[in-house]
């Protein structure tokens, strides 16, 4: 029998987190590889019930959740464990004359114990990642998974269970009521994967105890699409961005494409082309794509087709299967640009395509819209490139590619505006769950008058010398020259 | 209230406006801007000093090393480090990317609010603007009420200086401010109390407007006396300017209380007395070297604190007061009460309690069961406490040895933690608070690795597999036909 979470379930359970932190269970370097290690294991160890769990709740293909999740979760782990050490280093910091004689470096210091709200898209990547950086910093961490993947979330509850230090690490499941009622409890940070809607309450939520907030949320990503592009490469990509990627359920999916009237037939052509080429004449049997999560969500991608001046925009699909929860990859153009389509982030595999007549209306078309989370670009112009790469704001840009720079460890990856707030990922994770501590070491030599009260003239033109680290004028006013 | 939300929302269309046109991106714009504050500063150094006399009774010489001086400086480094902040910086990127290249540029967020408070209102309101102006944003300041005359200089010299349609001022109190909460700001960065900060977050999330808070709290100071006496006269010295000649005590990182052995306690306190006498006279009120307390309110409240009869039975020196001239006496207080209000509330005035242990050691234990504090002092020559220090509380910062001047230090990020706040500023980290951190990656069209796309099959799983792994050679194999590729 499952025992109901309830409001003290909550404070025994942040209570019991925070006396392991202050006991130091979290703090040692020893503890915090040991944890990553048997991440590691249970990587190593469960994959096929990984991969399993993920086709139960999502009718991932078996690639994608070996890529994308298990192996993507490897990776970093690894580098977590390689590079700890010296991310734990403290940073030497500069001093200069005016605090002279003084040394000063920035210490590394967990912020204590911290939330990790994860989502339903990618259940494992999304819960594990950021434990990772919580562990690495040496928290004490509390994971919310999804419930809209409720056997992705119970592995997850039984693995963390099984392989990690249950005094410091503890997997909460539940829907809105677990959520709100872990929300109420005083965290040290709260890390959020999911929409800018609930963002909003978490981040509320977060105000009353002075909890700072990484929020990884959505929007609609563009993709640009430039006449003199490969179009066959491009075309491959954006599929297997889109589609290849939880069948465009994922936060950086291309959400719409902006092109020039006059290319956009070639683009529907290259699409349709590799589109067949990947899934087959007959799409809705593919078993290369991960179905629609659930029957709500089925409905709003649903409504979203039926709109009136919508539906009769589709050139490519729009085949529907509710009892499957499948819809067939669907291509749209020129649908109102007020349409629900073009106001929400789709989130599922509808792609619309907005023709221009130049292409660069699209930084009108973009900048008129909420800052997304990704945004790309494909062409071989370079100033092109320069200039979306300054005047477009979003999380991330990727020039000629999509998505790929989630993988990189080297680049934060985050929103800004409406699509979040901080970032993750490689040092970023280390950084997004950790205090940076300024420390100043001083001795007690020179202690100069001019600090005290009470205060002269000759006082004051010597601090301005030091302030200005105008050694001429300090000597000056030594020597009762100026 | 109808005018000032007009007022209001034509600032906001304007400065969107100029920060969509583009002009304060432009290098040369930020660099004429923090080149004009100080201008700024320097043309009316004079005029500076006496809105800060008016308001806050502060000497023209502790004017300049707390606010003018200090501005003046944030701004020319500001200045003269922007060429190299502005640059993007290389990622390297795993050798599976190849021939992808990344970097991250630092891009403005756009319009910014800054909130002012009253105690450096100089410093608190020109040096976060230096950081967002440095960024490259357009920026509103709300100049505090509480400092009425510093804030109607800046609200006068700040557009005869600066670029008014980029950079704008509005003064006023919480009814201002609320206004100005109901918009959307892309940041706001804010200073002042914890009350208040919660109140500012919570807004700035019905918009997901990133904040920095820069709070406060009860910064301890700790004194192990045994390790430091032979400099035990600069303690004392460099505790008592921290304390009283900084604003009487009204800064965020000034020394609220200090922790000290028991053994040790009235040796301290007779250190304390002489010291006090050589910064301000027999009569401090005369002294014109000690700031008043702000206004009448935080006076009644500091009278408040000290009138509880418990904590005003354990004054040592000091205790007089002044409603008329918002004047407090430099006060030290031996082991009030830890249940009272004045060990339980930031002070933020010229109080000094002093609190006694029996072990120095004890001195993190009682830190930790209070709130993280913006900064932590100690002053001590053992390793191994200055280690405990370190390891065992949190705080904004720690300072060994001496007191505040981690806040000149611009090598050193300024902010606090839990309690004390969020985000930090100064030097690099001011620019940084107010950029966006964009990652830009760049794909060739030239490669490409059919491996990448469906249909699905177990040589592609294993491709990846092998390639995520960083495992080459394997690769080589597979590709090669001559290994079926491992499992894991």
């Amino acid at each position: 029998m499952v025992k109901v979470f309830q409001a003290a379930d909550a404070t025994d359970l942040v209570t019991e987190l925070r006396r392991s932190f202050d006991d130091g269970v979290t703090r040692g370097y020893e503890w915090r590889v040991t944890q990553l290690k048997k991440l590691l294991l249970i990587c190593d160890n469960h994959e096929p019930e990984i991969v399993s769990a993920l086709h139960d709740d999502l009718g991932k293909p078996e690639l994608e959740s070996s890529v994308y999740e298990v192996a993507l979760l490897r990776n970093s782990i690894n580098l977590a464990v390689q590079q700890l050490k010296d991310w734990m280093a403290p940073d030497k910091a500069k001093t200069s004359l005016t605090t002279f004689p003084a040394s000063a470096e920035i210490v590394y210091e967990p912020l204590g114990v911290v939330l990790v709200i994860s989502a339903w898209n990618y259940p494992f990547l999304l819960s594990i990642d950021p434990v990772i950086g919580a562990i690495s910093a040496g928290n004490a961490v509390v994971l919310k998974p999804s419930e809209l993947a409720p056997a992705s979330s119970s592995l997850l509850a039984k693995l963390l269970e099984q392989y990690l230090d249950s005094s410091a690490v503890r997997v909460v499941e539940g829907a809105v009521t677990e959520t709100t009622l872990l929300l109420e409890q005083k965290w040290d940070k709260i890390f959020y994967t999911g929409s800018s809607r609930i963002g909003r309450i978490i981040m509320m939520a977060a105000a009353k105890h002075l909890t700072p907030v990484v929020l990884e949320l959505g929007g609609k990503s563009p993709v640009v699409i430039d006449s003199d592009t490969n179009l066959k490469i491009t075309a491959k990509r954006i599929i297997a961005g889109k589609w290849g990627c939880n069948n465009g359920q994922a936060c950086i999916s291309p959400d719409y494409i902006l092109t020039t009237k006059e290319f956009s037939p070639k683009v529907i052509d290259a699409l349709k082309q590799e589109l067949e080429a990947f899934y087959g004449k007959n799409p809705m049997e593919s078993k290369d794509m991960s179905r629609i999560v659930n029957s709500n969500h089925f409905d709003r991608l649903s409504k979203m087709l039926e709109e009136k001046e919508v539906s009769d925009k589709i050139v490519y699909g729009g085949q529907k299967n509710r009892d499957k929860l499948k819809i067939a990859p669907t291509i749209l153009v020129d649908v109102p640009l007020d349409s629900q389509i073009m106001s929400e982030e789709i989130f599922g595999p509808l792609l619309p395509i907005i023709t221009l007549n130049k292409l660069e209306e699209c930084f009108d078309v973009i900048r008129s819209r909420p800052k997304p989370l990704g945004a790309y670009l494909f062409t071989q112009n370079q100033k092109l490139k320069e200039r979306f790469a300054l005047t477009v704001s979003a999380g991330g840009i990727v020039v000629n590619d999509i998505a790929v720079h989630l993988a990189v460890p080297t680049l934060p990856f985050g929103g800004v505006g409406e699509s979040g707030m901080g970032s993750y990922h490689g040092k970023f994770s280390f950084d997004a769950f950790s205090h940076k501590k300024a420390v100043l070491y001083k001795s007690f030599i020179g202690d100069a008058a001019i600090r005290y009260p009470p205060y002269s003239t000759g006082k004051l033109r010597l601090l301005k010398a030091l302030v200005n680290s105008n050694i001429l004028e300090i000597f000056r006013v030594i020597l009762g020259l100026s | 209230m109808e005018a000032m939300e007009e007022t209001v929302d034509q600032s906001l269309r304007e400065m969107r406006e100029t920060f969509a046109s583009g002009r304060t991106r432009s290098i040369k714009w930020r660099k004429a801007q923090l080149g004009a504050i100080i201008e700024m500063v320097k043309d009316n150094e004079e005029k500076m000093c006496d809105v800060l006399f008016q308001d806050l009774g502060k000497h023209s010489t502790e004017a300049f090393r707390d606010e003018l001086g200090f501005v003046m400086r944030s701004a020319s480094t500001a200045l003269n480090f922007l060429d190299k902040w502005v640059v993007p910086k290389k990622s390297n990127l795993p050798l599976l990317f190849y021939p992808a290249t990344g970097k991250v540029i630092s891009e403005p967020y756009g319009t910014v609010l800054v909130l002012s408070s009253w105690n450096f209102p100089i410093s608190l309101s020109l040096d976060p603007m230096i950081g967002a102006i440095a960024a490259g944003n357009t920026v509103l300041l709300k100049a505090s009420e509480l400092s009425p005359n510093a804030s109607a200089l800046l609200t006068k010299l700040i557009p005869s200086y600066l670029d008014t349609k980029a950079i704008k001022v509005i003064e006023g109190g919480p009814d201002v401010a609320t206004i100005l909460l109901q918009h959307q700001w892309d940041k706001i960065f804010f200073t002042g109390s914890p009350k208040i900060g919660k109140i500012i977050m919570a807004a700035a999330a019905e918009h997901l407007t990133p904040v920095t808070l820069e709070l406060g709290g009860k910064c301890p100071t700790i004194i192990d006396h045994h390790s430091v006496s032979k400099d035990m006269k600069s303690v004392v010295k460099r505790i008592s300017g921290g304390k009283w000649g900084s604003c009487s005590g009204q800064a965020c990182i000034s020394v609220d209380y200090v922790l000290v052995e028991q053994s040790f306690a009235s040796t301290l306190i007779d250190m304390f007395k002489p010291v006090i006498r050589s910064f301000f006279g027999v009569n401090p009120k005369e002294s014109g070297c000690l700031s008043k307390i702000v206004t009448k309110k935080h006076f009644q409240r500091l009278s408040r604190l000290l009138n509880d009869p418990r904590v005003k039975a354990s004054i040592v020196y000091g205790g007089s007061m002044d409603e008329d001239k918002l004047y407090v006496e430099p006060t030290i207080l031996l082991d009030p009460p830890l249940d009272s209000e004045i060990m339980n509330e930031e002070i933020f005035g010229p109080i000094l309690p002093i609190i006694t242990l029996r072990d120095i050691q004890e001195s993190i234990g009682f830190i930790k069961s209070k709130p993280k504090p913006l900064a932590i002092y100690a002053f001590t020559k053992d390793e191994n406490l200055k280690t405990r220090i370190l390891s065992e509380t949190s705080s904004g910062s720690v300072t060994f040895n001496d007191l505040m001047i981690q806040y000149m230090c611009d090598a050193l990020p300024f902010g606090g933690v839990g309690q004390s706040g969020m985000g930090r500023y100064h030097g690099k980290y001011s620019f940084e608070c107010f950029s966006h951190e964009k990652a830009i990656m760049e794909g060739s069209l030239a490669m490409d690795l059919e491996a990448r796309y469906p249909p699905w099959n177990n040589f592609k799983l294993n491709f990846i597999r092998l390639a995520f792994r960083e495992a080459y050679f394997k690769l080589l194999l597979l590709m090669l036909g001559l290994t079926k590729g491992v499992r894991k």
